[in-house]
């Protein structure tokens, strides 16, 4: 990057253009709706787009805005997070991580917004009754939002173009990455407004007038939605740098850019799990408040209808799980001293299969009618016991605390304790992890004899032991570890292309896992645009088979992947 | 009984690879020894399911390829003996019949699959479908959601709720659903979907009572639409009971079972 001088004024120039950029693609939407609108005749509710179908196009550009959307928001808080690390460690690789990623948002925000303009475009178009509504309701938030864009972009561009320039003030380059986020963060909170409204509406009364903004804003999904989104979008941003680090490997030439690379998939991988491990528990929120606001629709969500789209998300949570640890066992080979370790791998595998399984066992299944004669009842007498949340919830667990001993291994691997009491924190550690696990197995059986609702505080009791032996081990290995000894070294980027596959792997699984959900949030609204207060009354008004709605999914999936290829590979070509 | 056979063979399989230090080996023959102990499970409970069956397979053979693709040494030898049978001069007499093998295989699995059955397809079903909002009952609406046991309340005539709820029970539905409540009654086996045990975590146990009403007041065709497949005999019993009644005899169901109805807190 010859033309990154270093004098302040270039990025401002930069950021001016990305100005323009977005209210460019903002006015060209307006006029579009405008001559769109005078072309085809005011005064419908509804317009059906040929062929496609109008919910299907809404369907596809969302779900691909969202993506993209959810990748701008989570760089930015990897960026600056290992951007962080790097100043408080002195370490070069770092800083070169964080500004090498900085390097896709810029391209992938125009790619967004562009998508941006066409949904705005397609919603006023094809279904204008509801737009107008949603518009009445929410035109304040939305020139909030603007206002916010126009924010983020503006630090977007500062924050990547003045990186040279405050090479001597990081501190200062920190705080714009900083101020990018909260940027981030509040583009969340208020298009979570508008969604979370669509599900759990509130402060309008029955004929849809507004009766309070704040309510209608604060409603019963906004918070726990904008939570698990938060953290998704860390766990979805850390597997997408993992897999750019994966394809830069493979295509990597020398050693000294595998090193690097192989490193750089490390660290995705690694902030991808942190974000993981605590996005059950928001999802469990979510639920809860789902319930609250509408039990009918909480059943719906967990029993009925979508109950084959929970075995289709049980199936990819356990391929995550796998794929990540078997990462960490692949990446434990390069790493001198790992000898000592690698005996356990096999239990660790043998742990997480045999969790997987129960995880995935449906608790209605699939029989011909020899099957079900021969079970004799609707649940089989040894599988049935699997299928029940009690022994899911335990075996998830289990996945959890398993993925994190691959971790504590892997960290352990080069190094060995020089305290004098080494051997007796280790025991420790080994009596701390029988007792939790011994305490989550018998929560666990015991749910089987309580009624649902203890069962219910049964499972909050298991995620606290969980967190607590998480935090009680970690301290103990801060001390153990302080002032250990080196054993060998880390051979950077000896490492088989399967691993670098694993990731690649983790990020689509991951990527996919996000249409799901986010199909089961939107789905249990059926036949409402918002629910309980605009039906839809659209000829698309139904919900369509699983078949049908998972294969629009997958496809926005991988337009979302094109898209980012076409980003990565454009990445690369500015290098040269 | 031929399971066990299979069982055997495939554990001698694995040992000798493992012994001999041939990681695809052993990797097939855990596979089988998997697969033939699944298949011979069906000798103590009944068989799991073919769906069920898949998944575990497949889960199983993912486990054993990343088990022995962690270190690349072993790996190596996981591939040797393949691509030897690709490459290797001495192996051309394998080969060809390998070869043949394979497109002949998928053949026999096209015909297996396209091939006109004689049992009907396997079916999922949604053993518990969401309620809907309310339902009617003899030209009543009645909300399911909150909807408690009257008679519950009523603590002095309880017992005698009960008992008269039991009568009920051995009238109408014992016949089907069992005189230990297992599902298991004298008509059971005639049924497809079977009827539902009352014992067990799995069933009223997880319900709240108003569910549990509902169910009994409108039967197998009062599911909704994505109860599939919709042919539950379990019949309309507001037809035959009164409201009274239903409530008297899911007192009794419970009772009987030692389960209690779910509650929201
Ligand atoms: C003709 C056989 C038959 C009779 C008689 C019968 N049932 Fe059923 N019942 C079924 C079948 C089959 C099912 C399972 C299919 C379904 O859910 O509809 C079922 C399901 C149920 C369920 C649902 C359980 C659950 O977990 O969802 C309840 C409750 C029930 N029956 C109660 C009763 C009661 C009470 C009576 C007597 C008043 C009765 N049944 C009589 C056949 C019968």
């Amino acid at each position: 990057m010859t033309s990154e001088g270093s004098a302040l004024g270039y990025p401002f120039l930069k950021a001016l253009k990305g100005v323009v950029k977005i209210l460019a693609i903002l006015a060209i939407s307006y006029l579009a709706i405008y001559l769109l609108n005078a072309l085809l005749g005011d005064g419908v509710d509804y317009r059906n787009l040929p062929i496609l179908g109008s919910r299907n196009l809404i369907w596809l550009v969302a779900q691909v805005h969202l993506l993209l959307g959810a990748f701008l928001l989570g760089v930015p808080m990897f960026a600056v997070t290992v951007e962080l690390i790097g100043w408080k460690k002195g370490d070069g690789r770092f800083d070169r991580l964080a500004h090498d990623f900085t390097r896709l948002f810029t391209l992938t925000g125009t790619i967004a917004a562009i998508l941006g303009g066409i949904l705005l475009v397609s919603l006023f178009i094809l279904y204008p009754g509801f737009s107008g509504y949603m518009r009445s309701i929410y035109s304040p938030t939305w020139h909030l939002y603007i206002g916010l864009v126009l924010g983020e972009v503006i630090s977007m561009y500062l924050y990547y173009y003045s990186w040279k320039a405050l090479e001597g003030r990081k501190g200062m380059h920190i705080l714009l990455g900083i101020i990018l986020n909260l940027f981030g963060i509040a583009i969340v909170f208020v298009t979570d407004i508008w969604v979370a409204f669509m599900m759990t509406p509130g402060g309008v009364d029955e004929k849809g007038n507004l009766v309070s903004m704040w309510d209608a804003i604060n409603t019963y999904a906004w918070m726990p939605l904008n939570i698990h989104r938060l953290i998704a979008n860390v766990a979805f941003g850390g597997s997408i740098a993992a897999a750019y680090g994966a394809y830069r490997f493979l295509s990597a030439g020398d050693d000294e850019r595998r090193a690097y690379y192989d490193w750089m998939g490390y660290i995705g991988n690694f902030i991808a799990m942190v974000g993981l491990i605590p996005l059950p528990f928001a999802g469990y929120l979510l639920a809860m408040e789902i319930y609250a606001f509408n039990e009918q629709m909480g059943i719906s969500m967990m029993g009925g209808t979508f109950s084959w789209l929970w075995f289709m998300q049980a199936v990819i949570i356990g391929a995550i799980f796998l794929a990540a640890n078997y990462y960490l066992w692949t990446a434990m080979e390069k790493i001198e001293g790992a000898e000592r370790y690698r005996g356990y791998r096999k239990y660790l595998l043998l742990v997480i299969v045999v969790c997987y399984g129960v995880w995935l066992t449906p608790h209605s299944l699939v029989a011909t009618v020899e099957e079900a004669r021969a079970l004799g009842g609707a649940f089989h007498p040894v599988l049935g016991v699997f299928g029940v949340m009690a022994a899911k919830i335990t075996a998830v667990f289990f996945l959890i605390m398993a993925t994190f001993l691959s971790f504590m291994l892997y960290r352990r691997s080069d190094k060995r304790p020089t305290v004098s009491w080494a051997g007796k924190g280790n025991l420790l550690q080994v009596l701390l992890l029988i007792l939790s696990a011994g305490a989550i197995i018998f929560l666990g059986v015991y749910g089987y004899f309580v009624p649902a609702a203890v069962r219910i505080r049964m499972s909050m009791a298991q995620v606290v032991i969980v967190f607590i032996f998480m935090v009680l081990f970690l301290i103990i290995e801060y001390f153990l570890y302080r002032n250990a000894e080196a054993v060998g070294r880390i051979r950077w980027g000896d490492m088989p292309g399967r691993s670098q596959y694993a990731l690649i792997f983790l990020a689509i699984t991951f990527t996919w896992l996000m249409g799901l959900m986010g199909y089961i949030r939107s789905g249990i609204r059926k036949f409402w645009h918002i629910y309980g207060v605009m039906p839809d009354r659209s000829p698309q008004a139904y919900l369509p088979a699983h078949g049908v709605s998972t294969f629009i999914i997958s496809i926005a999936i991988l337009i979302f992947f094109l898209l980012i290829s076409l980003v990565f590979w454009m990445a690369r070509e500015g290098r040269h | 009984m031929w399971w066990i056979g299979a069982l055997l063979l495939s554990l001698v399989v694995a040992v000798v690879a493992a012994l001999r230090r041939s990681p695809l080996f052993t990797a097939i023959g855990l596979f089988f020894l998997f697969f033939s102990f699944l298949r011979s499970l069906s000798l103590i409970i009944p068989p799991i399911p073919a769906f069920v069956l898949r998944w575990y397979l497949l889960l199983a053979g993912v486990a054993l390829l990343l088990y022995f693709s962690i270190r690349e040494e072993t790996f190596e030898r996981f591939k040797a003996p393949l691509i030897a049978l690709l490459v290797e001069r001495e192996m051309r007499f394998l080969r060809v019949p390998v070869f043949l093998l394979f497109p002949l295989a998928m053949a026999y699995m096209a015909y297996a699959y396209t091939k006109p059955a004689l049992s009907p397809p396997a079916e999922s079903r949604t053993i518990h479908p969401e309620p809907p909002v309310e339902f009617s009952f003899r030209g009543k609406r009645i909300k399911v959601l909150g909807l408690e046991n009257p008679l519950r309340k009523d603590r002095a005539n309880l017992a005698r709720y009960i008992a008269e709820g039991k009568e009920i029970y051995y009238r109408n539905c014992v016949f089907c659903h069992g005189d230990l409540w297992d599902g298991k009654g004298i008509f059971a086996h005639g049924f497809n979907p079977a009827p539902l045990p009352f014992r067990g975590t799995d069933t009223i146990a997880q319900l709240p009572e108003g569910y549990v009403f509902w169910r009994v007041s409108t039967g197998g065709p009062g599911l909704p639409p994505n109860a599939t497949p919709w042919s539950s005999a379990m019949p309309v019993w507001q037809d035959m009971l009164s409201e009274k009644e239903i409530w008297k005899v899911i007192l009794y169901i419970y009772d009987a079972t030692g389960n209690k109805p779910r509650t929201w807190e």
